[in-house]
């Protein structure tokens, strides 16, 4: 899957695996971080996106270390995808 | 010294009522879900979080914050000094049975921690507390229906010994599409603001009756 790809089938599963019924899928921005400004998640929505990860593409995070990397944005997401995915 | 009750907000049947008026009727084809959404729009609430509760949570927080903009001064008091005492009789079934099938197939097993952390029916105190700050006693009962005795002296207890000048009572129910809440604010006659009127005296019985209506 190429990373742009991911990335519109990351935003929609985004919006709807953590219930933000005011965003569009369209609205975020790729580029913009997740946590803290841009999407405002929280704890308990980063877990939700290690469990998305794993449901919808089989990937693990096996070093908690590289996680705030990973999570930095949608972006960020698809290219630890597009590189682990099997 | 006695204790008296400000106001309150009841939420069944797709209709809420504040202080006995009616305030809102949901569409008789909605389900519970969305006449809250509904509900939530009407009171241009702006919370995002709201969409993350489950639905006992997102019941409570309705009723909650329907019974506090009514007392404009509620937020008069320290915050340490409200207390929140819930009860219920399903207690966080609804979100339980969402867990309990997301864990029922060992070959495709994804728990969603959003749904867990709702697996506890006192998450809805913790959802109030957030929303408006409250950091004072809190206490959730489950029991087989609205017991307006306990409530009453458990509260009562509250206002008179402890630190409390404010309670925020009530029986906040969801079990599949059935959903009940019945919030109330109770407050020590020494803490109510000059010329503040009350609604009743706070009692087993006024309780009952108001829960009844």
């Amino acid at each position: 899957m190429e990373i742009q790809e991911i990335i519109t089938k990351l935003k929609s599963q985004i919006v709807e695996q953590l219930n933000l019924e005011e965003v569009k899928p369209e609205d975020i921005d790729a580029e913009a971080p997740l946590f803290g400004t841009g999407l405002g998640l929280d704890s308990i929505d980063a877990l939700e996106l290690i469990v998305l990860l794993e449901k919808n593409y089989n990937v693990k995070i096996d070093d908690p270390k590289e996680s705030k990397a990973i999570f930095a944005s949608v972006k960020t997401m698809a290219e630890f995808i597009a590189a682990n995915s099997k | 010294m006695e204790t008296v009750i400000t106001s309150y907000c009841s939420i069944k049947n797709n209709s809420v009522s504040v202080n006995g008026k009616t305030f809102f009727e949901g569409q008789k084809s909605n389900d519970l879900a969305a006449f809250m959404s509904s509900l939530y729009k009407q009171i241009e609430l702006n919370y995002p979080k709201f969409f993350k509760m489950d639905k006992l949570c997102k019941l409570g927080t309705l009723a909650a914050e329907l019974v506090i903009r009514d007392k404009p001064d509620f937020n008069a008091f320290p915050k340490n000094e409200i207390a929140l005492v819930i009860s219920n009789n399903a207690s966080s079934l609804e979100s339980d049975r969402t867990h309990a099938s997301a864990i029922a197939d060992k070959q495709n097993y994804f728990p969603s921690p959003s749904v867990f952390v709702y697996t506890l029916p006192n998450i809805v105190i913790g959802e109030i507390a957030i929303k408006h700050k409250i950091t004072g006693e809190n206490a959730f009962f489950v029991s087989d229906k609205f017991d307006a005795e306990l409530m009453y002296s458990y509260c009562d207890l509250l206002l008179k010994n402890a630190n409390v000048s404010t309670v925020l009572g009530g029986w906040v129910n969801v079990d599949e599409q059935s959903a009940e809440a019945f919030v109330y604010c109770v407050k020590n006659l020494n803490f109510k603001q000059e010329n503040e009127a009350f609604l009743k005296l706070h009692s087993s019985e006024n309780l009952q009756h108001l829960f009844s209506l």
